[in-house]
């Protein structure tokens, strides 16, 4: 394309934003609505998967030890285990020290089982994929020196439910937002579009190409798009890093915690920005097509 | 240079316009297209710059065969074809000049070159001081030659007209056909469908009379015929 005529598909479309005032308005609030929610949407929904991910990651499997193995059999018992396909990792926790641990926990009235002391010594597994620790669990349970293997049996498949549950349901529900604001762009450009039809047709037939029409009107979906993303990039980084320093101390020490500002929220700016610049291009390549079949 | 072999068209809703219609028109002549209101004029106009498709026929314009003319392709051809409306087709937010060098902008011309022919156009058609004015500060007539202007500021080899001075005072006709006159003797084929008999049998040129989507009379020096 020639320079003369991109800077022509340039000032046209910043003329019939500026000569389009209200559905200039109208399309760029609708944009702002739209990319508003799905930005807040996001990130509440990375956030959750993040917490999932780490809950997911608490998961592990405690294997306890039969009494009666001896040092051999306690080491051959985590050799099997080790050679399971997807066990990550693998640590063992002498009855002593399991025993230190609930004193740590529950305080000094346990002290006296340190005479008889009733625990078995555990192995703790952890699976690569936490999706599969109750498949590893029952494996685990059937060898040889394997007391009983314990992993939190229908609490974590409940866990895992919901977790897949919520993310299928966020994935289809931004999708959703998205088709709509797309939806509402192309109207309105199309009303943008209609009230130019006429010059449309007489491009047409002086023999302009399909993309010589287009392209202003591609341009024109751009920077409604970029000016819709506007407000909410802005609201969410702020809403975002007020609420991240609010809440972020108070998780310390939990299993898990919210997603750092940066990079993340700054993903999520760029990612809104370019979702802007879609819809407002999708938007209004749906909306010329009608209008080029002259 | 333009020749049509039995062409058929049925538009969607069931009408035949075009009934197995044969023409050849050749380089630089002036043809008349005359018949009765609904007899296909217009529509065999339309087959030309490809507004409307042919349902069936050969129809070849410059060398370029329509019936596997590519949609991509169509631009292309309506570029040498130079096209002037009944109602005008001018932009009311343009000037006179942008009007005429929307056709050339349209088709990436350098804005030096866009310049200069336009003014040399509108020097032809008589409206170089006007070049400034809106449409709609124009008469009738001064508008339908800014559309004249339009229609040949890329020097196209064919211009059609469906119907020039249909909204014309007969003074003004004159003026419009004189234009065309003018251009079809610089060596520019002249298609124009027309109602006006006083035109067509004043200037005796080629006279093709179309009547139910078949050409039914094409003489050269004939008049309009079909008396009241
Ligand atoms: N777009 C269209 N869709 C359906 N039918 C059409 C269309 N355009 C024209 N026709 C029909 O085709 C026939 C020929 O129409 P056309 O416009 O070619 O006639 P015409 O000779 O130009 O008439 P006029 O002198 O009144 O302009 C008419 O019966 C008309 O109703
Ligand atoms: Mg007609």
């Amino acid at each position: 394309m020639k320079f003369n005529t991109l800077s022509r598909h340039l000032r046209e479309s910043f003329k019939s934003i500026a000569r389009n005032g209200w559905m200039t308005f109208a399309s760029v609030s609708a944009v702002t609505v739209t990319l508003l929610l799905v930005g807040v949407f996001m990130v509440i929904m990375m956030n959750l998967n993040k917490v999932a991910d780490d809950l997911e990651n608490d998961v592990e499997i405690k294997v306890l030890i039969d009494l009666q193995a001896n040092e051999k059999d306690e080491s051959n018992l985590q050799d099997q285990i080790k050679n399971l396909p997807g066990v990550e990792s693998i640590r063992y926790s002498s009855k002593e020290s399991e025993l230190s641990g609930l004193v740590k926990d529950f305080g000094n009235d346990l002290s006296l089982f340190k005479q008889s002391n009733p625990l078995r010594n555990v192995l703790y597994v952890k699976a690569s994929n936490p999706q599969q620790t109750a498949k590893i669990a029952k494996q685990i349970d059937k060898m040889d020196g394997t007391y009983e293997a314990l992993y939190g049996k229908g609490k974590i498949e409940k866990l895992f439910n919901v977790l897949n549950t919520g993310r299928n349901v966020g994935i289809v529900l931004i999708i959703a937002l998205l088709l709509t604001a797309m939806f509402l762009i192309s109207n309105t450009i199309k009303i943008t579009i209609f009230a130019r039809s006429k010059e449309i047709e007489i491009m047409k037939l002086v023999g302009a190409t399909n993309w010589f029409v287009r392209i202003p009107f591609l341009l024109e979906g751009i920077w409604l798009g970029i000016l819709g993303s506007i407000i909410p990039i802005i609201v969410v980084t702020l809403a975002y890093a007020n609420i991240h320093s609010a809440l972020a101390p108070r998780l310390k020490g939990e299993v898990f915690e919210l997603l750092s500002v940066s990079p993340f929220i700054i993903e999520i700016d760029a990612l809104i920005l370019v979702m802007g610049v879609i819809i407002g291009m999708w938007g209004s390549f749906m909306s010329v097509r009608k209008f080029l079949k002259v | 240079m333009i020749e049509m072999k039995n062409v058929y068209k049925k538009y969607p809703n069931g009408i035949v316009a075009l009934n197995g219609l044969n023409i050849r028109i050749n380089q630089g002549e002036f043809v008349y297209i005359v018949g009765p209101s609904g007899a296909g004029k217009s529509t065999f106009i339309k087959m030309m710059y490809r507004e409307e498709k042919a349902s069936s026929g050969e129809i070849v314009v410059n060398g370029m065969n329509l019936s596997n003319l590519k949609n991509k392709e169509v631009p292309y051809l309506r570029r040498q074809i130079g096209v002037v409306f009944q109602d005008f087709k001018l932009l009311p937010k343009l000037t006179v000049f942008e009007n005429v060098a929307f056709a050339l902008e349209v088709i990436e011309e350098h804005p030096e070159k866009i310049r200069k022919r336009v003014m040399d156009v509108l020097d032809l058609v008589g409206l170089k001081k006007k070049a400034r004015m809106f449409p709609d500060e124009l008469s009738g007539g001064e508008q339908q030659r800014v559309s004249i202007a339009r229609s040949i500021v890329n020097l196209p080899k064919v211009v059609i007209a469906d119907e020039p001075t249909g909204n014309l005072d007969p003074d003004t006709s004159w003026e419009i056909m004189s234009l065309f006159e003018e251009i079809n003797a610089r060596g520019t084929t002249i298609i124009m469908a027309t109602h006006n008999r006083e035109i067509v049998n004043n200037m005796r040129r080629r006279v093709v009379a179309i009547e139910g989507g078949l050409i039914v009379r094409d003489e050269r020096g004939g008049d309009y015929g079909y008396e009241i």
